[in-house]
């Protein structure tokens, strides 16, 4: 009868280097999303693949919409398309109850194709070319300025139709944070928010009903949020009682953290993010105490990756295994940063589809791009893993399907484990001939008579 | 394999190098390589030696002695 068997492996012990925290090397293992084995998902769809839990994703939003529901009476989500624009995710939400918010006349038009009406959608961003613009307006999105020229392009398109038009402005503002999103919208402090405002009831075209603001993302201070609505809430009364116009509601944007790890951040999210309801209540108690009595303008609320990261999953292939000079281990997986835009500023939580006996040792886990900046994990402990196992990384349900990039290879499929857990493709692998499609090749360079 | 010769190893698969100053630590597996490269075997001996001792395959085998040995000399231990 033969031993069981573990990969060979010999470290140095480093005396005076112990993590005060502990070294936990917690069970990572998965073989299976929402019931469904890891396996059976990739013998269907091939590996790399990206999965999504409807489950998750209706229960994430339920859990956000209660905690500002329950403590404020007049509260709208909006799905932030740029955080996942997939059709199957944005109708999911809109099914749960949200309106949509894009920033280009891609996103736009992307919600409208898809069925939302022109009212349900809010148009934010700093490039609104005037034929979209004219477009939303006919369609009654809800609109927020960005900059002076918005407003004068909006006066033209008032003019043209013949009609006042509704709209909102964006703010930016001093919420004790760094960095400082300054670069949207006007800024409060310096007297340029009123300035458009002013601009606005002069010209007596549109009319002033919304405030909207976006502090940042992945935002770790709940305090942040209760400056900016107490400052907004300020501001909105100061136009009412100067300018007589009515704020009909306070969109305060989006930015709260996932369960992600921010790269820099020491502690685990469990114990850097805060709860939504922190969030929350830092957010209502502050409105609640600053409005005025009997006045609940509508809370809008933008939240994206909060919503959709922790639903989404990628499977991935350990492709190779090689040792690196410096004697660190190095795995190559089929999936990169062409997939996982987010790499760039999360470090993944990734998990094994089996038990791997053997040493964990520190490790470096490179995506198939022959690119250096290919680099999924820079540092890691993970067992000595076989060619072949699956690694399944989360959460990256928010910004990968809308960044990823044709580059090198093919995206792959993308699936939906439904609320029945059924798999349902959401979007086919791509092809070559996706890629190539809108190529033109002269005639006179064709190799191929 | 001077350098393997002058190791302390304990049948727990603690390695100490008097010269270094260093201490190493590895798994049955590893022991069971360090024992026979100080022996003198060969790579192609300690796979096959490897295969009959314990249930892995002559490919996995030779992948993880190559990958052993990368790590002995990182180590400068060879």
């Amino acid at each position: 009868m033969k031993e069981s068997y573990e990969k060979p492996v010999i470290l140095k012990l480093q005396m005076g280097l112990m993590n005060k925290f502990g070294a936990s090397y917690l069970k990572r293992t998965r073989t299976e999303i929402d019931g469904v084995p890891v396996n059976k998902l990739i013998e269907e769809f091939g590996s790399p693949l990206f999965v999504f839990s409807e489950k998750r994703l209706r229960r994430k939003y339920k859990e956000i919409y209660n905690a500002f529901a329950t403590r404020y009476p007049n509260v709208q989500f909006s799905w932030s398309y740029k955080t996942n624009y997939l059709n199957a995710i944005c109708a999911i939400l809109q099914q749960e109850g949200e309106i949509a918010e894009g920033v280009s006349e891609f996103e736009y038009e992307k919600a409208r194709r898809l069925g939302i009406e022109g009212r349900d959608i809010i148009f934010n961003g700093p490039y609104k070319p005037s034929h979209i613009l004219e477009k939303a307006i006919r369609e009654q999105a809800i609109i927020n300025i960005d900059h002076f020229e918005e407003i004068y392009d909006l006066e033209e398109i008032a003019d043209k139709l013949g009609q006042k038009v509704k709209v909102g402005i964006r703010l930016n503002m001093d919420t004790g944070i760094t960095p400082q999103w300054s670069r949207f919208g006007f800024n409060l402090e310096t007297g340029q928010a009123l300035d458009a405002v002013k601009r606005i009831a002069y010209s007596k075209k549109l009319i002033l009903n919304g405030l909207h603001c976006h502090i940042g993302t992945f935002i770790l201070e709940p305090r942040a949020y209760a400056q900016e609505v107490e400052k907004m809430v300020k501001f909105a009364y100061q136009i009412e009682d100067e300018f007589g116009f009515k704020i009909e509601y306070l969109d305060i944007g989006g930015g709260f953290p996932s369960q992600n790890r921010l790269k820099g951040i020491y502690l685990p999210p469990e114990l850097a993010v805060p709860s939504i309801e922190e969030f929350a209540e830092a957010i209502c108690d502050t409105l609640l105490r600053s409005l005025r009595p009997n006045d609940f303008p509508e809370l809008i609320l933008e939240t994206g990756r909060v919503i959709v990261d922790e639903a989404g999953y990628l499977i991935s292939t350990v492709h190779a295994a090689k040792r690196l000079p410096d004697g660190t281990k190095a795995y190559v997986i089929d999936a990169g940063v062409n997939l996982l835009f987010t790499s760039f500023w999360y470090k993944f939580n990734i998990e094994l589809d089996r038990e791997v006996q053997g040493v964990f040792e520190p490790c470096v886990i490179y995506g198939p791009l022959c690119m250096n900046i290919d680099v999924i994990d820079e540092h890691t402990q993970l067992p000595p893993l076989p060619r072949g196992t699956r690694l399944i990384i989360s959460p990256v349900g928010a910004y990968n399907v809308t960044q990823w990039m044709q580059f090198i290879s093919y995206r792959p499929f993308v699936v939906l484990i439904n609320s029945e857990g059924k798999i349902e493709v959401i979007r086919e692998a791509e092809t070559l001939e996706d890629v190539v499609r809108k190529e033109k090749l002269p005639a006179r360079l064709k190799l191929v008579q | 394999m001077d350098k393997l010769a002058r190791l302390a190893i304990s049948e727990e698969g603690f390695i100490f190098d008097p010269v270094s100053g260093n201490s190493f630590t590895t798994n049955k597996t590893g022991l069971f390589n360090l024992k026979a490269l100080k022996e003198g075997k060969g790579e192609e001996e300690i796979v096959q030696a490897l295969t009959e001792k314990y249930e892995t395959t002559k490919e996995g085998a030779e992948k993880d002695v190559t990958d052993f040995i990368e790590q002995l000399r990182y180590y400068r231990l060879i």
